[in-house]
């Protein structure tokens, strides 16, 4: 998917997170600030980056708050930013999954 | 043993605090909700969160319900593709007026199964009734589906269709007994509205305990403090289950002496006196015995 467009996603609330989302002329680049990278980093990147690839997701620059939140909660709010910052298409619910 | 729903626990879809820990509440389901507790603006990231929640580990052993959106707004059918993909239990279908709005809702899920793979008739269906125009057509309603597990009263939208407002439940005391007469004459399951003043807990007990009397299964929830409350409420006494466990022994004495009625203390056993000693004994055996 193209991100087109800037978009937010989430909340700064606790078990929350909050998605920043921009275009860029190339590249993809991702930033994460959480309150418990520490414990959990490795985690959290890879579900980033495994929903971003499932979304075909090549380019656009992305800010991460976490505040504690779930794999599914993050993977929720990537998936609603990138969807509101990408031009309309149907949703391939299989590819969500 | 049926399935027990004294407690149908809500939890707004657009909250992921509220969605990451409710399932240690235990009710005895869970339903996200994707209509009236999301804004529209939030219509969206509501529905990943709820698709993606469904998926997590917490609510694989816990039956998962979704209030989905009417399927006449932009937002109901999206809803639809998105729960039945993630695997929820129940699709809660509100404002369900007339039995076309479940054939509409059946035909939708039919064709959502065969794409994504699910076996057809899996996903299960809760109507709520909101509108005298739903209560009058209840019967019809509790019959149109093998998908149903039973139909709910919604106060809110109902008392306002009728042109009052809720009060100490003469409101909805014609309601209430027709969505359980439906249900029971479809043979499914009947759910009472919601308690809205969460800190009125002896107005939520006297509520439960008229409900259990008329015979619902349970009642929708709004605050995890009301789960055991509600619980305790639904569970036997002690001289119930006492009383309970004699019938039964009663009931399999005769059987063996070949006796087709037996009496116990001059009282005469049969069937439906065996049946409620049964689910006197079920619910103990799920509740514990009233405190």
């Amino acid at each position: 998917m193209k991100i087109v467009r800037e978009a937010l996603a989430g909340t700064m609330e606790s078990s929350d997170l909050m998605v920043r989302i921009a275009p860029t002329e190339e590249g993809l680049e991702v930033s994460i600030h959480s309150e418990v990278m520490k414990q959990f980093g490795d985690q959290i990147l890879q579900v980033v980056h495994a929903t971003l690839g499932a979304m075909d997701v090549h380019q656009g620059f992305i800010i991460i708050e976490d505040k504690g939140a779930l794999d599914c909660v993050i993977r929720a709010r990537l998936q609603s930013a990138i969807l509101r910052a990408a031009e309309p298409t149907e949703i391939n619910w299989e590819k969500l999954l | 043993m049926n399935k027990l729903r004294r407690s149908m626990l809500f939890l707004p879809g657009a909250n992921a605090a509220m969605l990451s820990t409710a399932f240690i509440y235990r009710p005895d389901s869970i339903m996200f909700d994707l209509e009236d507790a999301v804004a529209l603006r939030e219509k969206d990231t509501a529905r990943l969160l709820v698709f993606n929640a469904l998926q997590h580990p917490m609510y694989q052993d816990m039956e998962t319900v979704v209030r989905i959106n009417p399927l006449n707004t932009p937002f109901g059918l999206p809803d639809l593709e998105a729960v039945v993909r993630a695997g929820v239990d129940v699709v809660r279908l509100p404002k369900t007026d007339t039995p076309e709005d479940i054939y509409e809702l059946e035909s939708h899920l039919e064709r959502i199964e065969l794409a994504c793979g699910r076996e057809v008739g899996s996903t299960r269906v809760m109507a709520a009734i909101e509108s005298a125009i739903g209560v009058i057509n209840a019967v019809s309603i509790a019959r149109s589906s093998k998908r149903l597990i039973g139909i709910a009263l919604a106060a809110f939208d109902y008392v306002m269709d009728m042109q009052t407002e809720r009060g100490d439940g003469t409101e909805l005391f014609y309601a209430r007994c027709a969505v359980l007469h439906a249900a029971r004459a479809a043979g499914i399951d009947a759910f009472d509205v919601v308690w809205p003043d969460v800190n009125d807990e002896a107005g939520f007990l006297r509520e439960v305990e008229l409900i259990r009397r008329m015979g619902f299964n349970g009642k929708s929830l709004i605050n995890p403090r009301q789960i055991d409350l509600l619980h305790n409420a639904y569970a036997p006494t002690q001289h119930e289950v006492d009383h309970a466990k004699l019938v039964i022994e009663a009931a399999e004495e005769g059987e063996r002496n070949g006796l087709g009625v037996v009496s116990l203390n001059g009282k005469m056993i049969d069937a439906p006196i065996i049946n409620h000693a049964q689910m006197v004994l079920e619910r103990a055996a799920a509740s514990g015995v009233r405190r």
